[in-house]
């Protein structure tokens, strides 16, 4: 394991090679030896970054993560023995990065091939040791904090396969990056590491998902929650609000950090992404919301390769993070670019293809990918866990095309939005019909768990039971059905419009806390029972239809975030005019 | 396009295969180098390498290899990808598809080129859009807004007047009191078409605010995927370094896809959805994505691609994949065509992501997003009448819901239909929405401030009463 804490960027190349073929990102090298699989190469002049993926006894063959224009066979690749790393540093949170974690602040206004293999400058990191000399540590044990003064902290970590007596620390003080800042058995750590990207970090053991991850938004909370720890796909098709409601938990769910993997994405969005996560305020802890972000932005017009590794970097900095304790969400939008990549990539190296072009190991890419969520035991010995959420694009809306269903296989939940409830400004757009979460019976325990439980049950049965009747309604209209039913489809609507919708732009409701989200679901579930009391005792359904319902469906918009109390008031105005009909 | 140069001439063709040369013994030839072929004729053509592997390379011929002989073919190679002059000198100019004239003039020249591949805009350096191109067409403008530096689409259908409403935009949108220029990229146009076009928008490409670049459907189907590229790259250039805000037409988008499917076929790749090639996605984000601002710079590239649905199929990979790359779209309805509406434009299928960011106070007018959101709902509520009557007869229908229904024949001629050499100001445009809406009660019009409304209703507007 020894190799693992190398804390040396792998500067210099092994060996040179002769370019043998180029056709757009796949490049073949002649095999010099001493190059194994998934090891980063730099070819030609300007140095374009490449992975290792197949080789023979005469050639190696290699990705490229840029533009390969101009490259000829007869140039040279430069091997550097060392797997393709992330480099994992206090600068993470807050900035953004292409594929490879270069910072793109580093690069001008437009990305030319090769301009990002330069150097970096030199970044100074303020450091507060948290051991002392002489001090016995184990692998995961934190040996301090650094980062920017007033900015963000990231904890300095004893790398894994790392034990012993600490036989240096570095001062407190301002340091730069490359600085050891501890000697721990003969191994020295520095504020920056580099890890393999396809390499998932090692912790203690795997432990069950139990706790829930409070997104913010009610129909997700309330009826298809997530733990932390588990993994969710959100397919749905252009329009129906995918990036949007990502970008919605991404800014108000209770994680500590969030990475955000922009992957073949629109540019002007992930513009708007940078800019709005710097002015916001995370409700949490009053810093900025960009502080507890890391943006891994692979715009769809960027190299269709760095797309590949992107997912995979943005689960290495999750697994990073992870390890120092924190509660991590990965946003991956979308997978469908992810694995078009892939299927780029098969399509050039000859590889056969399985369905409509993908190949054979798509699931098994999928799988491997989802598979670095869940909740562990760090090798510090304490709770860490990442959550996986994925965007799925699925061609057409068509839920049975290849991404979509190898993905759902895997997955513990599903948000899937509907095109219908999206045209009709129903946000967010997850349909309750085609849904699920495999999450809800681990988050039914507890006091809190049961009662989040049987709300969820009663919404449920009467979302369902106004489907049923919908199609019944649109065919006869309203007025023909019995009264218990008209109160279903009265309920239907008071559930969507007073409870479901919820308005991302709304300065109250753009986000929603367990309390609200209860009062909310109390509130609408208790005038529903009344006004089907009423009709019960004869009163017509007409006049229960007619009756002024406006201060319960204005609710969600009044009270603010967390205040039930408005809520609760809007619940007796409601129930006081339905006290009054006859 | 590079004459500093004489570079090596190479003869050994080994291969020509659909739209492709290979050739051997070449030595130092990179990867999507620029190709100029020379026939025994003395014809030239130009082509693009595809894959290079030891001593041979692959090379796409843009003109096609129709009639080459491999005996007495000479390629050379240029050091570096296709580049184009670009400059203000593409102005008031009309050429095909390859940037060569069309109306009679000298080749255009420019005092820089750049590579018509482009480079991706750095997503840090991007400038979020927030201020809008005027169209002068109310449905547009109202409803859809297009904001400087975003993408937006017109999806049709075959029989619909898009190619119309895209030249009569290419004829009318302003910035105002900002330098603004049009590129105009037609693929696969017919020769009437292309005449309609050129015809049409002669009067802006006399006043140097417009450039043309025609590929007519018998031209070479390779020359078409490089015609949307050249229009960018002349753009980016013209927004970014020449300060102008500029839009770039596309049409037809669908055209554009089959020739990449055709290519893609030739070059023998594994074959995608409706046997696309699998990178169709990707190919066009590379076109759509040029689009934006950068920040520091002055300028903008604003793209509207048009493109024909087959079947009026949405879910087709080319307006399907363009949908999920653009920032809304435009939707054409052969129903409300029917109708003898122009343009036909189905408000309820359409959207304009950006207009939250470049529309209303200080950008366009104060009521701009509550008028469009008012008047969106209220054609919601109206469609869903329509089709009750349908059903229930009109009798079934609530009071409030028949005034919905009665509206939307006002909707469609008072402000939907415009004359097509019609420039409506913005202003208009909003008074004609205005007047709609106010044939309804007033207690139906909630996402209007209730100022707005009192306002309007006290001075005693035609529609108030109605």
């Amino acid at each position: 394991m020894a190799d693992l804490t190398a804390a040396e960027p792998p500067a210099r190349p092994v060996a040179t090679a002769r370019i043998l073929r180029v056709a757009g990102p796949l490049v073949e090298l002649e095999n010099v030896g001493g190059i194994a699989m998934n090891d980063l190469v730099l070819l030609g002049a300007e140095r374009v970054p490449a992975e290792v993926v197949a080789i023979t006894t005469s050639r190696v063959t290699v990705q490229a993560y840029e533009y390969t224009g101009g490259l000829a066979p007869g140039r040279h690749g430069f091997p550097l023995g060392a797997p393709v790393c992330a480099r994992l540093s206090p600068g993470l949170l807050g900035g953004v990065f292409d594929g490879l974690l270069r910072p793109l602040t580093d690069f001008g206004d437009r990305l030319a091939p090769g301009t990002g293999t330069d150097e970096p400058p030199a970044r100074r990191w303020a450091f507060d040791a948290a051991v002392v000399k002489g001090q016995e540590v184990d692998e995961g044990t934190v040996i301090g904090e650094a980062g920017n003064p007033g900015g963000p902290r990231t904890r300095i970590l004893v790398p894994p396969g790392c034990t012993g007596e600490v036989t240096y620390v570095a001062d407190s003080a301002e340091h730069p990056e490359d600085t050891v800042l501890a000697v721990v058995g003969g191994t020295e750590i520095r504020s920056v590491t580099d890890w393999p990207v396809r390499r998932p970090r090692p912790v203690r053991e795997r432990v069950p998902a139990r706790a829930p991850l409070t997104t913010g938004q009610r129909v997700i909370d309330l009826l298809f929650p997530v733990a932390r720890g588990s993994t969710v796909a959100v397919p749905g098709g252009f329009g129906t609000g995918k990036t949007l409601l990502l970008q919605q938990i991404a800014k108000w769910c209770d994680a500590d950090v969030i990475v955000y993997i922009g992957c073949g994405e629109r540019g002007n969005e992930m513009a708007d992404v940078i800019t709005e996560f710097a002015e916001l305020t995370d409700p949490r802890t009053g810093g900025r919301l960009a502080d507890r972000t890391v943006i891994i932005a692979n715009t769809s017009n960027m190299p269709m390769m760095a797309r590949e590794t992107s997912i995979h970097t943005g689960a290495t900095v999750a697994e990073y993070f992870r390890d120092m304790g924190h509660d991590v969400v990965v946003i991956a939008d979308s997978t469908s670019r992810w694995a078009e990549a892939l299927r780029e990539f098969a399509s050039r190296t000859g590889e056969l293809p399985a369905e409509e072009g993908y190949p054979a190991g798509l699931a098994s890419a999928l799988a491997a990918f989802y598979e670095r969520a869940g909740a562990v035991t760090t090798l510090g010995a304490g709770p860490g866990s990442v959550t996986v959420l994925g965007a799925v694009s699925p061609p057409g809306g068509d839920l049975a095309e290849p991404v979509t269903a190898h993905t759902e296989r895997c997955v513990r939940g599903r948000w899937t939005l509907d095109r219908d409830l999206a045209y009709a400004r129903h946000y967010p757009a997850v349909s309750w019909s085609h849904s699920f979460s495999r999450d809800t019976d681990v988050l039914g325990t507890g006091r809190d768990g049961q009662e989040t439980a049987g709300r969820r049950a009663a919404v449920a049965e009467l979302l369902a039971a106004a489907d049923r009747l919908a199609d019944l309604v649109e065919l006869v209209g309203v007025g023909a059905l019995p009264a218990p039913e008209r109160v279903s489809v009265l309920a239907g609507r008071l559930i969507r419009e007073g409870l479901l919708q919820q308005s991302a732009l709304s300065p109250n409701d753009a986000h929603c806390t367990p309390a609200k989200t209860a009062a909310l679901a109390d509130a609408v579930l208790a005038v529903i029972e009344r006004c089907r009391s009423l009709v019960a005792s004869g009163t017509p359904p007409d006049v229960v239809e007619q009756a002024d319902f406006t201060a319960l469906l204005r609710a969600r918009e009044e009270a603010g975030p967390g205040d039930a109390a408005t809520v609760r008031a809007a619940r007796d105005t409601v129930l006081a005019v339905l006290g009054e009909l006859r | 396009m590079s004459p500093e140069r004489t570079p090596v001439e190479y003869t050994s063709v080994r291969e020509l295969r659909g739209p492709l040369i290979v050739v051997e013994g070449v030595g130092g030839v990179g990867w999507d180098e620029f190709a100029t072929i020379t026939l025994a004729s003395g014809e030239r053509r130009h082509g693009v390498v595809l894959e290079v592997r030891d001593d041979l390379a692959v090379v796409e011929v843009l003109e096609g290899t129709g009639g080459m002989d491999p005996a007495g073919l000479r390629m050379a190679f240029d050091g570096r990808p296709l580049t184009v002059p670009v400059g203000e000198g593409w102005l008031g100019r009309t050429c095909d598809g390859r940037g060569a004239p069309r109306d009679g003039g000298p080749p255009v020249f420019g005092r820089t080129s750049a590579p018509v591949e482009g480079m991706a805009v750095n997503p840090v350096r991007r400038q979020p859009p927030g201020e809008p191109v005027l169209t002068g067409i109310a449905a547009v403008d109202v409803l859809t807004t297009l904001v400087r530096g975003q993408k937006l689409p017109i999806f049709s259908a075959a029989g619909l007047p898009h190619l119309e409403l895209a030249v009569q935009i290419a004829a009318q949108a302003t910035t105002t009191g900002e330098r603004f220029s049009v590129v105009f990229a037609g693929m696969g146009l017919t020769h009437a078409d292309a005449f309609f076009v050129q015809e049409a928008l002669a009067e802006r490409a006399a006043a140097g605010e417009l450039c043309l670049l025609l590929n007519t459907a018998d031209d070479p189907v390779i020359e078409r995927i490089l015609t949307p590229r050249l229009a960018l790259t002349v753009a980016e250039h013209l927004a970014f370094d020449g300060g102008r805000h500029v839009l770039v037409i596309m049409t037809d988008m669908t055209s554009y896809a089959e020739a990449l499917r055709e290519v893609s076929a030739a070059r023998g790749e594994v074959p995608a959805r409706r046997a696309y090639p699998g990178y169709l996605y990707s190919d066009l984000a590379s076109l759509y994505e040029r689009c934006g601002r950068i920040v520091g710079r002055p300028g903008s590239v604003t793209v509207l691609p048009v493109l024909t649905m087959p079947a009026g199929d949405i879910t087709h990979p080319v307006p399907d994949l363009t949908g999920y790359i653009t920032e809304g779209q435009i939707v054409l309805a052969r129903q409300i065509h029917a109708e003898g509406v122009y343009p036909p434009v189905d408000a309820l299928s359409s959207l304009s992501r950006l207009m939250r960011k470049g529309a209303g106070l200080g950008r366009t007018r104060g009521d701009h997003l509550d008028v469009a959101a008012q008047l969106t709902a209220a054609l919601a509520r109206a469609r869903q009448a329509g089709e009750l009557a349908e059903l229930a007869g009109e009798s079934a229908l609530s009071p409030a819901d028949r005034r919905y229904l009665a509206m939307y024949p006002r909707y469609l001629h008072d402000f939907l239909h415009q004359e097509r050499d019609r420039t409506l100001a913005l202003d208009e445009s909003l008074e004609r929405a205005w007047r709609v809406l106010l044939t309804l009660p007033p207690g139906e019009l909630g996402m209007l401030p209730t100022a707005l409304l009192d306002a309007r209703n006290s001075d005693g507007s035609p529609g108030a009463v109605a």
